[in-house]
């Protein structure tokens, strides 16, 4: 269960702010593709448009086709809670329910949306997702108590299972490890290695060795001056974009030498 | 070799220039000392005696502060007691309250005045208890369930009401023009007289029922739209600090926004609604004039609030001192105006702490 992205022509808007400019890319299924780049380059607004989670933020709005295995994402008559059941997100800041249980929180997906399973199913599903996220082992004495009460680390990985207990084709992370210490970090880049047997990843980070050590692909987006709309500059390999990047801002970029 | 550290627990280099502890204590003792001194000259009375004690103080401690602390130091002790001062004042009337109405209220409280309504208490009857030929007949139990329904029927109108407005507000509005609209009337709402709200409910029923249509519903239309606007107030300000993220994490997962609302935001948000629901009620329940102008006032039991008039605690006091059952001996009902506002005033006091339970209860645990 995974899927590929195909985006053809995307441009995003905040209001009548052109906020992205002209996106194509194509993401395999079953790989980990990241996104480099400046801050207010547009990468975390572009990811969001791939689950249709900018619409959350009033004003803005998408041009062109996203197309997850061939459907378009914004086609007509598309529910964007479809879409989003689909394509699922960690965000920057772990963001477990405070008022909700660790076991809740893994179910969180489930049971907001009031369907019924029964508790052994229940209980197979919350262990199945901590296993995947690696935080069985750390949790599994406690899951009765307060999602809140973990480390930030640990509180990571509940979202990353809340994630995966629904079930989606591609996941979505938005810089998943910049609050988080280099042991966490390392826990977490561990786990999008073996998530990648499952599930398409696409992750934001602004940290180029994370990048270069868990992606397959890498796109490098970069903006021409503020007021600028962000755009893709290249997209190749990670080794590619790392050791033999062809456009000469991606390498400054990646060497350091930017700006 | 050894190396000895002398300890200088008073004298260090890093404690030099700063006044004892009990300097400030010294200071308000001599204070009080030179006042009562001062006043004894010109005829003592207790409170010229704090006023210029307390002044007194405030200018001692400043100066003798400055003259070993410096500037910096002097200027925090004297801010210290101007806020301290603002709050003694501030509690002045709040205790002297409390006080005179649990000195005046508790000789009639008794649990036959909570369980006894006022039928058969007559004139007579409060002569003879003037005369101490019987003990203080009648008691509240009417208006207490006067009080109680109409309070009741006036939370349940209006807290769906208000929380959904909130909810409209917070989460849906988006500052838009209704949203806007709605904010202004809710600000013009909070400030409207309460007689106002009750010749308003009591008009509007006169439309449906008939003119003069008197029951506790009436009152408690009345006070609900005095709390409706408390109601959205409060929830729109604990709905608002409901973090986005956890909204976007419920999303992120494909839950429908009305889902996210119910099971996300409000949970979240329950401690502090319910605190201000409940000091909503606690601001309603001792409303007097719009209770008088609809549900009437009877000196009987009536638990039907869609019939008949109806008493309530306030409209018995109001009564009780400006209708004196027996108009030669009014003390009395004197004595049963006290001991009800003392009932009013606890109950008051028991809605404020159920406040603070209600919020610690539902407040969202960080257990580890």
């Amino acid at each position: 269960m995974s899927k590929r992205i195909d985006v053809a022509d995307l441009n995003v808007y905040y209001g009548n702010f052109l906020a992205v400019e002209d996106v194509n890319i194509n993401i395999d299924a079953k790989t980990v593709t990241a996104f480099i780049g400046p801050s207010g380059c547009g990468k975390s607004t572009f990811l969001r448009t791939l689950n249709r989670m900018h619409e959350v933020i009033p004003g803005a709005r998408v041009e062109g086709k996203v197309m997850l295995d061939g459907d378009n994402l914004y086609g007509s008559g598309v529910d964007p809670v479809t879409v989003r059941s689909q394509i699922g997100m960690v965000f920057q800041r772990p963001n477990p329910f405070p008022t909700m249980s660790i076991r809740d929180n893994v179910l969180a997906g489930i049971k907001l949306n009031n369907k019924r399973i029964s508790k052994s199913d229940a209980d197979g599903i919350v262990e199945s997702s901590l296993q995947g996220a690696n935080l069985w082992n750390e949790v599994k004495d406690r899951l009765d108590k307060p999602g809140s009460g973990l480390s930030g680390g640990q509180q990571q990985r509940l979202c990353i299972a809340r994630t995966i207990a629904v079930k989606p084709e591609v996941i979505l992370m938005d810089e998943p490890c910049s609050a988080l210490d280099p042991i966490s970090t390392l826990a977490i880049e561990d786990l999008i290695n073996e998530l990648k047997n499952d599930y398409t990843v696409v992750i934001v980070t602004h940290n180029m060795q994370q990048a270069a050590r868990v992606s397959d692909k890498t796109a490098f987006f970069n903006i021409a001056g503020t007021g600028k709309p962000g755009k893709l500059i290249e997209y190749a390999e990670t080794a590619t974009i790392f050791s033999n990047p062809s456009v000469k801002a991606t390498e400054d970029y990646v060497s350091g030498r930017f700006g | 070799m050894t190396v000895t550290t002398e300890i200088r627990s008073s004298r260090s280099a890093l404690t030099r220039n700063k006044l004892p502890n009990w300097a400030p204590w010294a200071v308000a003792a001599g204070a009080l000392v030179v006042s009562a001194a001062v006043l004894s000259l010109a005829g003592f009375n207790v409170w010229g005696w704090a006023v210029l004690a307390a002044v007194l103080f405030v200018a001692a401690n400043w100066a003798v502060s400055f003259a070993v602390e410096g500037a910096r130091k002097a200027t925090d002790r004297f801010a210290t007691s101007l806020m301290f001062g603002a709050f003694i004042v501030a509690m002045v009337p709040l205790v002297s309250v409390i006080w005179t109405v649990l000195t005046n209220g508790i000789a009639g409280f008794s649990l036959d005045f909570l369980t006894s309504d006022m039928q058969g208490v007559r004139g007579r009857v409060d002569n003879a208890t003037a005369a101490g030929e019987s003990p203080l007949m009648g008691g509240i139990a009417h208006a207490l369930t006067g009080t109680f329904l109409i309070t009741l029927w006036a939370s349940i109108i209006s807290i769906p009401i208000g929380l959904l407005t909130a909810i409209y507000l917070v989460e849906y509005g988006q500052g838009g023009r209704l949203a806007r609209a709605i904010t202004f009337f809710v600000d013009v709402m909070t400030g409207i007289p309460s007689i106002v709200a009750g010749l308003f409910a009591a008009g509007l029923f006169a439309l449906i029922a008939g003119p003069g249509f008197k029951a506790g519903i009436v009152g408690a239309v009345a006070l609900s739209v005095l709390m409706i606007p408390v109601v959205v107030r409060s929830s729109e300000e604990m709905l608002k600090i409901v973090p986005n993220e956890l909204r976007e994490a419920s999303y992120a997962l494909g839950v429908r926004k009305w889902r996210t609302i119910v099971k996300v935001v409000i949970p979240t948000a329950i401690s502090g609604i319910a605190s201000g629901v409940t000091i909503a009620i606690a601001r309603v329940i001792g409303e007097t004039a719009p209770l008088i102008v609809t549900a009437g006032f009877v000196t009987r039991m009536n638990t039907n609030v869609f019939s008949d008039w109806m008493a309530s605690l306030p409209a018995f006091i109001y009564y009780q001192i400006l209708n004196p059952t027996s108009p030669t001996n009014p003390e009395p009902s004197t004595l049963r105006a006290w001991a009800a506002a003392l009932v009013l005033i606890i109950l008051v006091m028991l809605l404020n702490l159920g406040a603070r339970l209600i919020a610690r209860i539902f407040a969202p645990k960080i257990g580890r």
